[in-house]
């Protein structure tokens, strides 16, 4: 019962919005297929069957594409050749790196909701997170491996907070609004980094791209598996514990309450002797360490090199993230593993079948409409609407 | 026209809301809806005015059967509902607001016929006696007046039975008063009225007739000349109820608070508070009375240590408190039951049990070094929860969940939780129902007893002279005079209210 209440039901709705997406996105795709629909006068019965079969194959290449070939995993099993097992997981160690970014900007931008703080910067506090931690790697790249990166973790996260930090102080000392100075912020960061990435000291010799030096050569995240091309490192593992951090924080801990309190309901917050504005800059530089540490861990871990496009919408993305896992850690865990399947999968999608990528997009937009519309999926799937005691209300 | 209502059932899932309810109301006569929160008015007129359809039983209206499928078909027949919170869009004029969804459109551009809506509104309020500028905006109007609106609105769509539903709520009591003289007005011109309310005084003097509901049946229906607010108030509970606070003899001892010519400055930088000098002993209840906004809130506000003073001193037992932070205050031992609980009690979002710790989560045994330890935290909740009598399903229900009078229970569960030299309680039972007000003023007495000092903030006459050992009357920012709560009359506290002398 209580696991029920705890885990399952909050999903529920998430979940039937992604099954709802899915359904609409073959739809779509159906109506989509003008080649299979020439035929449709002639033979409307064989249309639509053709038509469910492309549906299927493309679903099917999709998931096979995010997770891998079960017959070739279960031979990579008792296998010990490094080349069957990798390809055997490379498919699902993909969506796992593809996910590590986005764990990190969905807690980062959970934090910052769940206090009642709207932090849209975690874009640009994600990508000066990865520069800090470029600079420093650049900086002391004599300093011994192990300490190097955790000098660059540091540094980065401290980028990132910084990043947070100052929309945060601006609110609460000012009361400038943190959905403008962030999204304005995430202009400036953009810039600083391509700025930065023009400089002598960074770019590579001679080269006119907005990249850095190269710095795997230099210190990188370790690998979790030392297989051919599995990209997976330890980044991910770090996610996850930051998720269980994050959880226990705000859960947990005096602090995380303060914060929770003044993102409810700032006015009782202040009458129970919690210092408000405190509370703002606290969350804001929280959110903001937290996209820092996951650029530096991008940076370091995934690609190797700084460049300005380094964030493919981390950032943007997470909010929408942070909105289907209902600002919960462990959702937000749960949905970065969807679109990090979703980008993975969607590649072998549109090599085996043709169809763009564009439609996980929309897809991915589906879903994030149906989970802000909640009183729709009620009607589709006739719910009655459950307070919070999982009584029906009046 | 008489309207009936017959036999109404309404369930809802887990709730009877509505079990077999008849009421009438004949035409020109008033009918007194009385009952507490929960006891089913409000489903009862939802129901007469289409929003929801009953279970079983029938609505009929000079007595032929009418079924409502919509609220424009309940309008149609003649209903029209005041609800307690105004339906009225604040940038609109009057003329507007009251015509939107009933206007005349000419032209095949649908222009809207003002000049016929204001002169049909001039005509309604000169008639009724409802002094309404037409032209004004509804944002510049006072409370009162836009209560006259909705009023003026349903007559417009030629409404002969008019429902009020908790009229008073916002209202000072001279506007209560005025709003008597209207329906009075209105019943003689054979409008029939249904006057929604859990406030015994109110209905005695404004109804014809009175009908109780108690969980969700009537519980009685009685003529305000044979009965009395102690029989209303035991029809509405259920059980008898001390409707006057039994209390002893006040044994004041040392000054634990001690106001000295304070300025306050109000959100709009007037001076709010105009230099009050006030002392409350160890042992004794002092309430300020007055109508609100006379400055009551930015003195309390002052008080607790949320709002700056410009000039005086106050010193909360021994201590200096004008630089302090509520914390600080709270921790002298001061417990404060906020004006507004839902704005400033209560974290709505959260759960009882988060809401019990809101200003102790960061002591022992709630915490130690920065984590919350939660078994210690559900067993105090526990305990407030059984000492309080709150009615809620679990700990871990959302406090927004809960009733209002549950809602302040938790508050002053959790107030007084630590121990309290000073409670300071603003409108500590504002929309409360009797029998939630009584356990409130017992508790206050209680605490008075074991020797704290409480100041109530009240704008309820009826509570200021049930509890007070002392009352100030507050008006324009100064006190207009100390009584003694034992000797002080009605008139003499209401004089004061009003400024005079």
């Amino acid at each position: 019962m209580t696991i029920w209440r705890r885990t399952i039901l909050p999903a529920l709705m998430p979940l039937l919005a992604v099954f709802t997406a899915f359904v609409v996105g073959s739809a779509f795709l159906f109506i989509t297929d003008i080649e299979n629909l020439k035929h449709f006068p002639g033979d409307p019965l064989g249309t639509i069957l053709a038509g469910l079969a492309n549906i299927g194959k493309a679903y099917s290449a999709m998931v096979i594409g995010a997770f891998g070939v079960p017959a070739k995993v279960a031979a990579a099993m008792s296998s010990s050749d490094p080349k069957v097992i990798a390809g055997a997981i490379r498919p699902i160690t993909e969506t796992l790196v593809a996910s590590s970014p986005l764990i990190f900007t969905g807690l980062a931008v959970a934090i910052s909701f769940r206090t009642g703080v709207f932090n849209i910067g975690v874009e640009g506090q994600f990508i000066l997170g990865a520069m800090g931690a470029t600079v420093a790697v650049l900086v002391f790249r004599d300093v011994p491996k192990p300490l190097l990166l955790i000098l660059a973790m540091v540094i980065g996260t401290l980028s990132g907070a910084l990043w947070g930090f100052i929309p945060g102080f601006l609110k609460a000392r000012t009361g400038a609004h943190e959905v403008i100075t962030t999204i304005m912020l995430n202009y400036v960061a953009a810039q600083l980094v391509l700025f930065g990435l023009r400089s002598e000291f960074l770019k590579p010799v001679g080269s006119t791209l907005p990249i850095s030096k190269v710095l795997s050569t230099i210190v990188r995240v370790p690998l979790i598996f030392a297989l051919p091309a599995i990209r997976l490192h330890y980044g991910f593992v770090m996610a996850l514990v930051m998720a269980v951090l994050v959880s226990w924080f705000i859960f947990r801990s005096t602090k995380g309450f303060e914060l929770r309190a003044a993102g409810f309901n700032l006015m009782a917050a202040r009458y129970a002797g919690i210092n408000a504005g405190g509370s703002i800059m606290l969350a804001m530089a929280l959110s903001g360490g937290l996209a820092g540490l996951g650029g530096t861990l991008e940076v370091l871990g995934t690609v190797g090199q700084m460049s300005n496009d380094l964030s493919s919408g981390f950032g943007f993305n997470a909010i929408a993230l942070a909105l289907l896992a209902g600002n919960r850690p462990g959702g937000v865990v749960a949905a970065a593993l969807l679109f990090g399947a979703l980008r993975t999968g969607g590649g072998l999608m549109q090599v085996k079948t043709g169809i763009p990528l564009d439609l996980l997009f929309f897809v991915q937009a589906l879903v994030i409409m149906f989970v802000a519309a909640p009183a729709l999926i009620r009607s589709i799937y006739r719910m009655k609407v459950q307070n919070a005691d999982g009584v029906a209300a009046q | 026209m008489r309207l009936e209502l017959k036999e109404i059932t309404k369930r809802f899932p887990g709730v009877l809301a509505n079990d077999r309810i008849s009421i009438s109301v004949d035409r020109g006569e008033v009918l007194g809806l009385l009952g507490e929160n929960g006891a089913g008015k409000t489903t009862l007129m939802n129901i007469l005015s289409g929003i929801y359809r009953p279970d079983s039983g029938e609505i009929l209206i000079g007595g032929t059967v009418r079924n409502f499928h919509d609220p424009h078909q309940a309008i149609d027949a003649g209903i029209g509902m005041v609800h307690q919170h105004f339906q009225l869009v604040p940038v609109f004029d009057v003329v507007e607001s009251v015509a939107l969804g009933a206007e005349t459109v000419t032209g095949w551009l649908g222009t809207f016929g003002r000049a016929a809506a204001r002169r049909r509104v001039v005509e309604l309020s000169e008639q009724h006696g409802l002094d309404v500028d037409p032209d004004a905006k509804i944002e510049d109007l006072p409370v009162g007046v836009r209560q006259r609106v909705e009023i003026l609105k349903a007559l417009y769509r030629k409404s002969d039975i008019l429902v009020l539903d908790e009229p008073s709520a916002v209202l000072t009591p001279a506007e209560t008063l005025d709003l008597f003289k209207i329906i009075r007005g209105l019943t003689a011109g054979g409008t029939s009225v249904i006057f929604i309310t859990h406030k015994l005084g109110e209905v005695l003097e404004v109804a014809d007739r009175i009908t109780v509901l108690r969980r969700g049946t009537v519980a009685g229906t009685v003529k305000p000349a044979d009965t009395s607010r102690e029989e209303l108030a035991t029809l509405m509970v259920g059980r008898d109820v001390e409707l006057l606070v039994s209390k002893g003899a006040a044994k004041p001892a040392g000054v634990v608070l001690s106001v000295k010519d304070v300025l306050v400055m109000d959100d709009r930088l007037q001076m709010a508070v105009k230099g009050v000098s006030l002392e409350v002993r160890a042992g004794e209840i002092v309430a300020v009375a007055g109508v609100h906004g006379n400055g009551q809130t930015e003195l309390v506000e002052a008080i607790v240590g949320l709002r700056t003073i410009d000039s005086g001193e106050i010193v909360i037992a021994g201590e200096n408190v004008v630089h302090a932070s509520p914390r600080r205050v709270a921790d002298l031992g001061v417990a404060h039951i906020p004006e507004d609980r839902m704005r400033d009690g209560l974290i709505a979002g959260m759960t009882v049990e988060e809401n019990y710790i809101l200003d102790s989560y960061h002591r022992a045994p709630h915490s130690s070094h920065g984590w919350l330890h939660a078994r210690e935290v559900a067993a105090a909740a526990e305990q407030g929860v059984r000492d309080f009598h709150i009615q809620t399903p679990s700990i871990g229900t959302i406090a927004s969940s809960l009733s209002g009078g549950n809602q302040q229970k938790v508050v002053v569960a959790r107030e007084f939780s630590r121990p309290v030299k000073l409670v300071v309680a603003a409108q500590p039972t504002r929309g409360l129902d009797v029998g939630s007000i009584e356990y409130i003023h017992t508790r206050l007495v209680e605490q008075r007893d074991a020797g704290a000092a409480i100041l109530i903030v009240s704008t309820e006459l009826d509570e200021v002279l049930a509890v007070a050992d002392r009352i100030a009357v507050m008006f324009d920012g100064r006190i207009a005079g100390i009584l003694e709560g034992a000797s002080a009359t009605r008139e003499a506290v209401g004089i004061l209210m009003g400024g005079g002398v």
